[in-house]
C-alpha cells in the first residue's frame, strides 16, 4: 500500500503555520529549523512531536552547553552522563549501582499529590529501565514559607504523594531534607531520586536496532494524561497554567510494581535488544531516542497502541505522558518470550511497530503515515537546538555582597537564639515528614531519616553498603552563586563521609527561573562552574541528571536550586558506618575544621535578624579535600564514635543535635575557638566536623588529624543530660528536644 | 433543613487505578459482563438555607473549595425530599 | 516454609531473606495464580500492598486462586502467619475475626515501636515469656484494627490476643497505641490458635546490623515447634 502521505488538513486538524508553531511554545527560528529539515511544513503531527522533542525539558536547549562543562568521566562510571537513562557506576563485588536525580516541580504547583507520585514512578522507572532494581529512594523538597495555608496544602500532599507511591511501590526512603523560604513561594521544588542495584553485565541499554526487529509497547494503556507535560514544563507559573492543564497524570504504583517485576523478568529472557521508559513526551520520545541512538530507523503503527480512551488522535498518542509504559526493542522471533512474562503479570504488551532502513521515525494511523521525522534531528545532541543564552551578573548582589554585617545587634541571650533555631522549620525534625514514609522496606536500611547525616543502606551479599544524600542551600547559590555551588557539592560528600563512606560520583537536579532573563542564566552558569570545581577537587564526577527551568511564579525567581544527590560506597557496612549522635558519657568531642567566621547567608541570620544578605560562608576545597579524607580513614580505623557535619545553624545547632539524638549532654567550652561569639556559634563556615572519640583514643586520633594536615581543637566531652555552654548557661536536652520535635507538628495541626 | 447528595466523579480522562482493579479482580471473579468500573465518592450533606436555590449555591461551593479536586474531578448535587 | 507472593507483595522477599538466610530454613515463594500448598510447614502471607490496597487493603488478594487451598489448609489446622497487609487479606477472608480501618490519625506511619506479648498459648509465642516486650517495626496506613464488643470478649475468652500495643515500660497509654486500635490490639490468632495476623514486621526486626533484632524470637519458637530447620 503506497503511503498516503500526511494530509495537511485531515478534519479536526488546525493549519500548521508559524502562529500555531508559537503557540506550541517553538521559536520562529526553530519553526524555520523544521522545515528546512524536512523539506516542507510539518504535519499537525509532526509540529506537536517537535514541540515537545524540542521542549526544554527533553532537549536541554538552554542548559546543554553549560553541562559539558562538567566533569563527567571517572573511572568507576560505566556510561557517560547523558547516554542512558540514568548514571551507572561500578561499585566492586560484580555489582553496579544505577542511580538518578529528576524533578517534577510544575505538575506538583496544580496537584501536588499527583505531581509528586508521578515524579516518584519516573524517576524509578528511569532505573529499571536500566535493568537495575530500585532499592533505596531520596527526595528533596522546597516550599515557601510554612505559615501559608497554601503551603502546608502542598507540604501535606507532597508527603502524601511520595509516601502513598513510594510505599506502594516497595522501595524504602532513606534520606531527603525539607526547606521552607519565601523564594519558594507558589514554585514548589519536588525533587526524586532513585538508586538501583544491577549485577556488571546484565544492564540494558536505550536503544533500537537490527533491521526487523519488533517493537512493543508494555504496560499502562495510553490515554490522554498530561499532554504538553513538557511544554508544560517549560513555562513559568502562572494563573492561566492552572486552566489550561487538559489532563493531570495520575500515578498507578500497583502496575509500576507489576511492570518492575515483568522487565526484570523479561531482560533475564536476553530477548531484548533495548528499552526505554516513557515519561516526558511518552512514545515520541522514547521511540525517537532509541533510534536516533542505534542509527537506524523505525516505523510504529498507532492504531496498535492500547488506548484507555476511544479516538485518539496520533497527536495525542504520541504526545500522550500516560504513566508505567515502556517501549523494547526485541530480537526478532523472540518477542513471544517477552510478551508471555508481561502477560503472566497481567500488564499489555503489543507489537506496534519495527526497526527499519533508513534514519527516520514514522508514526501511522488509520493508513496514514501522520509523522515522519529523521530522528536524529530531534534528539539531545542530534538535531535539538542548542543555545547560549544572554548573561548578565544580577544586580542584587553588589548590594548583599557588600552588606555590613559587623554592625548588626546580636541578642544577648545565645542559648535562647539557639532555641529559636532549633525551632526553626528549616532545622527542626522533619519527623512529621519521614513517618509517612516506608523507610524499611527490602531489609537493607542500616540508617534511615532522621537522626543522620546520610542514608545508608547494606547490599545482601557483600559487605558494602551504598551512602546517600541530597543537599544544597538555595540561599548561598542565590548570595554567590560559585561558591554556592561548590559548597552544594562539597556538603554533599561531607554527610556521606561522616557516615562513613567514601564519596564517589553525584547526579544533579538543576532548578531555576526562566533562562531568557540574563540575570538568571549568569547565576545557573556560575554555580554550574562552582558545582565543576568542587566535583573535580573531590573526585566525584557528574553522571547525570535534570534541568528544570522556569520556576518562577507572577511575583519572582526562586533562588537558584542546584540540588545535587551524592553517592558514596562503604567497604564495610558493619563496621565503618557511623552516625552523629553522642554514644557513651565521657567521649571527648573534638571540632576538625577552620574558623568559624561568617554570619553572611546564615539560618541565623534569617531567623533572628530576618535578613538573607552578606556573601555565602567560606569554603576553600583544598582544606575541605584534606578534612574530609583524614576524617574518612580515622573512622574507617575505628578511632571515632560519633560524626556530624557542621552546616544549617552552625556549630551550636550540630552540637546541639547530636545531644537531642541522643538523650546524652555534654559539656562545651568554645572559647577554644577564636572570633566573635555569635560567629563561633552560628556562622555556617564549611569545612566543620564534630566528631567525638573515647578517651583512650583521643591521643591517637588527634595525633592522625594533625599530621592530616587539619585543624583540631577539643571542644567538650559528653557528660550529662544537658547542654552546659561554659560562660553562656546551660539548657537541658529534654526542653531542646521537645521544641526540636514539636516545630513542625504544631503548624500542620 | 436541605438534605444534598453529592457525588464526586474523576473526570473521564483521568486515570482511575483503583477502578481497573477493581474491574480485573471482577473478571477473575467470572463476571465478564461487567465492562468498566470507575469509583467516585457519595457525599450527604446537611444545609440549612430559605430556600433549594440557596442551598445549592452553598453545596457548590463547598465541592469547588474542598470536596472535589477541580484539577480532577466534576460533581453532581442532588436534593432528597 | 512458603511465602505467598501477590501482584503488589513487597515485602514477600524480605520474609524469605529472614527465613532463609537469618533463621536457616527450607522456605520457597508460592505464587499467588499456584494452587499446591502440600507438604509446607507453615505458609506466611506477607506485607505490602497487593493490589495496590485499592478497593481495601486485601479485598482483591483475597480472591486469588492460592486463597481457596490457603483456606482449607488453614482449616485442616496448617500454620499461616499473616504480617500486615497478610493480616489485612486474612481477616478479609474471614480466617480471623476483625476488620482493618485507616490509621485513627489518617496517615501512614513507619516506626519502630513495642509490642507485649499477651499469650504463650500459640506457635508463634510458646517460647516467650507472658508480658515480654519486643520492639519491632510497623509501616502501614491501614492498621486500625476493629472488632465489636461481643468479639473483643471472644478474643478474651479464648485467649486469642497475641500482641498489645505498649510504651517501653510496657503500658497500654493511648500514645502507645499508635493507630487507634481497639484495645490496642496488635496481633491476634484464630480460636484454633493456628492462624496468626500481626501489623508489626517481625521480618524487619531481625538482624543487629539493622538496628532491632527482636522479631527473630517469634521465628525462633515458631521454628521450634515445628522442629525444623
Amino acid at each position: 500500500m503506497n503511503a498516503s502521505f500526511m494530509s495537511e488538513l485531515t478534519p479536526k486538524e488546525p493549519t500548521v503555520n508559524l502562529e500555531l508553531a508559537l503557540d506550541h511554545g517553538l521559536t520562529h527560528e526553530e519553526y524555520e529549523m523544521i522545515i528546512d529539515c524536512l523539506g516542507r511544513t510539518p504535519s499537525f503531527t509532526e509540529l506537536g512531536v517537535y514541540s515537545v522533542m524540542w521542549s526544554e525539558h527533553c532537549s536541554y536547549k538552554n542548559s546543554i552547553i553549560e553541562l559539558k562543562k562538567l566533569p563527567r568521566e571517572g573511572e568507576h562510571l560505566l556510561v557517560e552522563a547523558g547516554e542512558e537513562n540514568a548514571g551507572l557506576v561500578d561499585i566492586g563485588d560484580g555489582l553496579c549501582c544505577a542511580f538518578k536525580i529528576e524533578s517534577h516541580n510544575h505538575p506538583s504547583a496544580v496537584e501536588p499529590y499527583q505531581g509528586a507520585a508521578t515524579g516518584v514512578g519516573g524517576i524509578h522507572r528511569d532505573i529499571f529501565t536500566m535493568g537495575a532494581r530500585p532499592i533505596a529512594a531520596l527526595n528533596s523538597l522546597r516550599f515557601g514559607s510554612l505559615n501559608t495555608p497554601r503551603v502546608r496544602y502542598l507540604l501535606d500532599g507532597v508527603v502524601r504523594g511520595i509516601g502513598d507511591y513510594g510505599n506502594s511501590f516497595g522501595v524504602p526512603v532513606i534520606a531527603g531534607e525539607v526547606y521552607f523560604d519565601e523564594s519558594y513561594e507558589g514554585n514548589p521544588l519536588v525533587n526524586a531520586m532513585s538508586i538501583g542495584i544491577v549485577k556488571a553485565g546484565e544492564t540494558a541499554s536505550a536503544i533500537a536496532k537490527g533491521i526487523g526487529n519488533p517493537v512493543l509497547i508494555v504496560g499502562a494503556s495510553t490515554g490522554r494524561d498530561g499532554i504538553h507535560g513538557a511544554t508544560f514544563a517549560s513555562e513559568e507559573i502562572s494563573e492561566e497554567s492552572e486552566a489550561k492543564r487538559p489532563s493531570v497524570q495520575v500515578g498507578d504504583p500497583f502496575t509500576e510494581k507489576l511492570l518492575l517485576e515483568a522487565s526484570l523478568e523479561a531482560l533475564q529472557t536476553g530477548a531484548v535488544v533495548g528499552m526505554q521508559d516513557m515519561g516526558a513526551a511518552g512514545i515520541a520520545c522514547s521511540s525517537s531516542e532509541m533510534t536516533a541512538k542505534g542509527g537506524q530507523g523505525m516505523r510504529i503503527n498507532l492504531d496498535l497502541v492500547p488506548a484507555r480512551e476511544p479516538g485518539m488522535t496520533a497527536y495525542e498518542m504520541l504526545l500522550s505522558e500516560s504513566q508505567e509504559r515502556m517501549l523494547i526493542v526485541a530480537h526478532k522471533g523472540q518477542e513471544q518470550a517477552i510478551i508471555d512474562v508481561y502477560e503472566k503479570w497481567d500488564l499489555h504488551a503489543v507489537v506496534i511497530g519495527e526497526v527499519v532502513e533508513g534514519d527516520h521515525v514514522t508514526y501511522w494511523k488509520d493508513g496514514e503515515v501522520k509523522a515522519q521525522i529523521p530522528a536524529e534531528h530531534l534528539v539531545l545532541g542530534g538535531g535539538a537546538p542548542q543555545y547560549v543564552r544572554e548573561m548578565k551578573k544580577p544586580a542584587y548582589l553588589q548590594e548583599t555582597q557588600s552588606a555590613d554585617l559587623s554592625g548588626l545587634t546580636h541578642p544577648e541571650n545565645l542559648i535562647e537564639s539557639l532555641e529559636a533555631l532549633l525551632h526553626s522549620p528549616n532545622i527542626a525534625s522533619k519527623r512529621w515528614v519521614h513517618e509517612q514514609y516506608d523507610t524499611m522496606v527490602r531489609t537493607n536500611t542500616v540508617q534511615g531519616p532522621g537522626a543522620t547525616d546520610a542514608g545508608v543502606i547494606r547490599l545482601k551479599g557483600s559487605k558494602k553498603g551504598l551512602v546517600a544524600k541530597t543537599d544544597c542551600n538555595g540561599r548561598y547559590v542565590y548570595l554567590n552563586p560559585r561558591r554556592g555551588g561548590q559548597i552544594a557539592v562539597a556538603e554533599s560528600a561531607r554527610n556521606v563521609v561522616c557516615s562513613g563512606a567514601k564519596p564517589m560520583a553525584i547526579t544533579n537536579c538543576l532548578n531555576y527561573g526562566n533562562p531568557y532573563k540574563p540575570e538568571v542564566y549568569w547565576t545557573f552558569k556560575e554555580s554550574l562552574a562552582g558545582m565543576g570545581d568542587a566535583c573535580r577537587k573531590l573526585n566525584t564526577p557528574v553522571t547525570g541528571g535534570n534541568v528544570s527551568f522556569y520556576n518562577e511564579n507572577p511575583e519572582s525567581a526562586i533562588f537558584p536550586t542546584p540540588i545535587i544527590g551524592m553517592l558514596g560506597v562503604i567497604e564495610d557496612v558493619e563496621k565503618h558506618k557511623m552516625s552523629p549522635s553522642f554514644k557513651n558519657e565521657g567521649d571527648i568531642i573534638l571540632y576538625v575544621g577552620s574558623s568559624r567566621i561568617g554570619l553572611g547567608g546564615t539560618e541565623y541570620l534569617k531567623v533572628i535578624h530576618k535578613l538573607t544578605t552578606g556573601d555565602a560562608p567560606i569554603l576553600d576545597l583544598d582544606v575541605e579535600l584534606k578534612v574530609q579524607q583524614v576524617v574518612l580513614k580515622a573512622i574507617t580505623s575505628g578511632l571515632v564514635t560519633a560524626a556530624h557535619d557542621v552546616s544549617d545553624g552552625g556549630l551550636a545547632v550540630s552540637i546541639a543535635e547530636m545531644g537531642i539524638f541522643s538523650s546524652l549532654g555534654a559539656q562545651i567550652d568554645l572559647s577554644v575557638l577564636s572570633g566573635s561569639i555569635h560567629e563561633i556559634w552560628f556562622s555556617e563556615a564549611q569545612s566543620g566536623i564534630v566528631l567525638t572519640c573515647q578517651p583512650d583514643q583521643k591521643e591517637t586520633l588527634m595525633k592522625h588529624l594533625l599530621q592530616g594536615g587539619v585543624e583540631v581543637v577539643q571542644i567538650g566531652t559528653v557528660q550529662g543530660d544537658a547542654l552546659l555552654f561554659e560562660g553562656v548557661g546551660s539548657v537541658s536536652l529534654d526542653h531542646l528536644h521537645s521544641i526540636y520535635e514539636s516545630a513542625i507538628p504544631k503548624v500542620m495541626s | 433543613m436541605f438534605k444534598a447528595k453529592v457525588s464526586v466523579t474523576l473526570r473521564p480522562s483521568i486515570l482511575d487505578p483503583k477502578g481497573k482493579a477493581a474491574h480485573h479482580a471482577l473478571q477473575n471473579l467470572g463476571l465478564t459482563n461487567i465492562k468498566g468500573v470507575r469509583i467516585g465518592k457519595f457525599i450527604e450533606i446537611d444545609v440549612q438555607a430559605s430556600n433549594e436555590e440557596e442551598a445549592r449555591d452553598i453545596v457548590e461551593l463547598a465541592c469547588n473549595k474542598l470536596l472535589a479536586n477541580e484539577v480532577m474531578e466534576d460533581f453532581d448535587i442532588m436534593f432528597e425530599y | 516454609m512458603g511465602v505467598v507472593v501477590f501482584p503488589g507483595s513487597n515485602c514477600d522477599h524480605d520474609a524469605y531473606h529472614a527465613l532463609k538466610y537469618v533463621m536457616n530454613a527450607d522456605v520457597k515463594f508460592l505464587w499467588h495464580k499456584e494452587t499446591d500448598v502440600s507438604g509446607l510447614d507453615i505458609i506466611i502471607v506477607p506485607g505490602g500492598f497487593s493490589y495496590g490496597d485499592y478497593l481495601r487493603s486485601g479485598a482483591i488478594a483475597r480472591f486469588s486462586p492460592i486463597m481457596q487451598e490457603l483456606i482449607e489448609y488453614a482449616k485442616k489446622g496448617g500454620p499461616v502467619m499473616g504480617i500486615c497487609n497478610g493480616f489485612q487479606i486474612l481477616l478479609e477472608a474471614g480466617l480471623i475475626p476483625g476488620a482493618m480501618r485507616h490509621n485513627e490519625q489518617l496517615k501512614f506511619i513507619c516506626k519502630d515501636v513495642h509490642i507485649r506479648v499477651e499469650s504463650t498459648q500459640s506457635i508463634y509465642t510458646s517460647t516467650l515469656q507472658k508480658d515480654q516486650l519486643l520492639k519491632i517495626p510497623i509501616s502501614h496506613g491501614e492498621g486500625n484494627y476493629y472488632i465489636d464488643n461481643d468479639g473483643i470478649k471472644e478474643l478474651q475468652d479464648n485467649d486469642q490476643v497475641l500482641f498489645r500495643y505498649v510504651n517501653a515500660h510496657g503500658e497500654t497509654t493511648q500514645q502507645a497505641n499508635i493507630n487507634g486500635s481497639v484495645d490496642h490490639i496488635a496481633g491476634i490468632t484464630n480460636k484454633q490458635k493456628n492462624v496468626l495476623g500481626m501489623m508489626p514486621h517481625p521480618e524487619r526486626a531481625m538482624e543487629q546490623l539493622l538496628g532491632k533484632e527482636d522479631g527473630k524470637q517469634i521465628f525462633e519458637s515458631v521454628l521450634q515447634v515445628l522442629a525444623i530447620t
